[in-house]
């Protein structure tokens, strides 16, 4: 018990100061990899909980990828990023001042709902229900009730893949490219020409 | 010392609120906004998977999982609409970005 109070503990102090890292750094790349920092703890409170297959998930999805998306976008603008932390300090007042407000409140009803709630009653955590193993049992939910739901999740990626592509791809003027279209519909009547040549002159194009 | 539910409460509360804070105070950097809206998502995650697993109900982190792929459409989208600006703007300040007003 007490061993887990300590991961507890460790776990969600490195993930609440990697966030307020992220927030604080000066470097952007710094500001990325305590992204990473705080998904990766994120992940091991999960596991503490019991839920591995989105820990699992969080560490592949967000640390295989979204971080290492914002990594790439992060090096590849040439931005001064000294001058993007202006206003800094003059909004930082107002800024922590909601921030304690809020986390008072979020605290208070969370210690409320904890201990009121519809899991005042609760017997401790339990990842899974009888027999299966976490991932089982998500997946015969996901599979079955939520199969439309699932679905629709696949088709929010694709749209967001196809959005990303078409905002970002850029036809450059003066780039020759393969016409497929063009080529396959020449016949001998388009792409050959018959000249007779004087002799003694020679031909220009 | 149970670590119980309110523990894990608390956790995905205090995250929310650096993320909401992140957007107050970075805001002309829009990779750090972006990064705080990681973090807001993050912190709604904590909780969901909380709930789900104290109350004995899978249902929580099915939901967590949807969560999660909108998070990663928002940040592929949200990055591309970024290097978009900046190819227009050369410059990723977004505090003055009136550009849409037409």
């Amino acid at each position: 018990m007490v061993l887990q109070a300590i991961a507890f503990y460790v776990l969600a102090g490195v993930t609440i100061v990697a966030a307020l890292a992220v927030i604080s750094s000066r470097n952007p790349v710094h500001s990325v990899l305590f992204l990473i920092t705080a998904f990766f703890s994120a992940a091991g409170l999960l596991v503490m909980l019991g839920a591995e297959f989105l820990a699992m998930i969080l560490i592949v999805v967000y640390v295989g990828s979204v971080a290492v998306l914002f990594l790439f976008v992060v090096m590849m603008l040439d931005v001064d990023f000294a001058a993007l932390r202006e206003g800094f300090s003059r909004y930082l007042p107002l800024g922590l001042f909601i921030a304690g407000v809020l986390t008072v409140e979020m605290v208070v009803v969370s210690v409320d709902v904890a201990t009121n709630g519809a899991a005042a009653n609760s017997t401790g955590p339990a990842s899974h229900v009888g027999a299966f193993t976490n991932a089982e049992a998500i997946g015969r939910v996901l599979y079955t009730d939520y199969l439309y739901f699932f679905q629709t999740a696949g088709m929010v990626l694709l749209v967001a893949m196809i959005g990303a592509i078409v905002l970002t791809l850029k036809h450059r003027v003066g780039v020759r490219r393969q016409n497929i279209a063009d080529q396959t519909a020449r016949t001998p009547g388009t792409g050959m020409r018959i000249v007779t040549i004087k002799s003694g002159e020679g031909i220009d194009a | 010392m149970t670590i119980g539910l309110s523990h894990y409460l608390a956790v995905a509360a205090i995250l929310f609120t650096i993320g909401v804070l992140g957007i107050f105070v970075n805001r002309k950097n829009v990779i750090v906004i972006l990064m705080s809206i990681e973090l807001i998502l993050l912190g709604v995650n904590i909780n969901l998977v909380a709930f789900s697993v104290f109350l004995h109900e899978v249902i929580g982190q099915v939901f967590a999982l949807f969560v999660l792929t909108v998070a990663a459409a928002e940040a592929a989208v949200g990055l591309a609409i970024l290097v978009t600006f900046f190819r227009w703007r050369g410059d990723i300040a977004v505090d003055d970005a009136s550009m849409m007003k037409g």
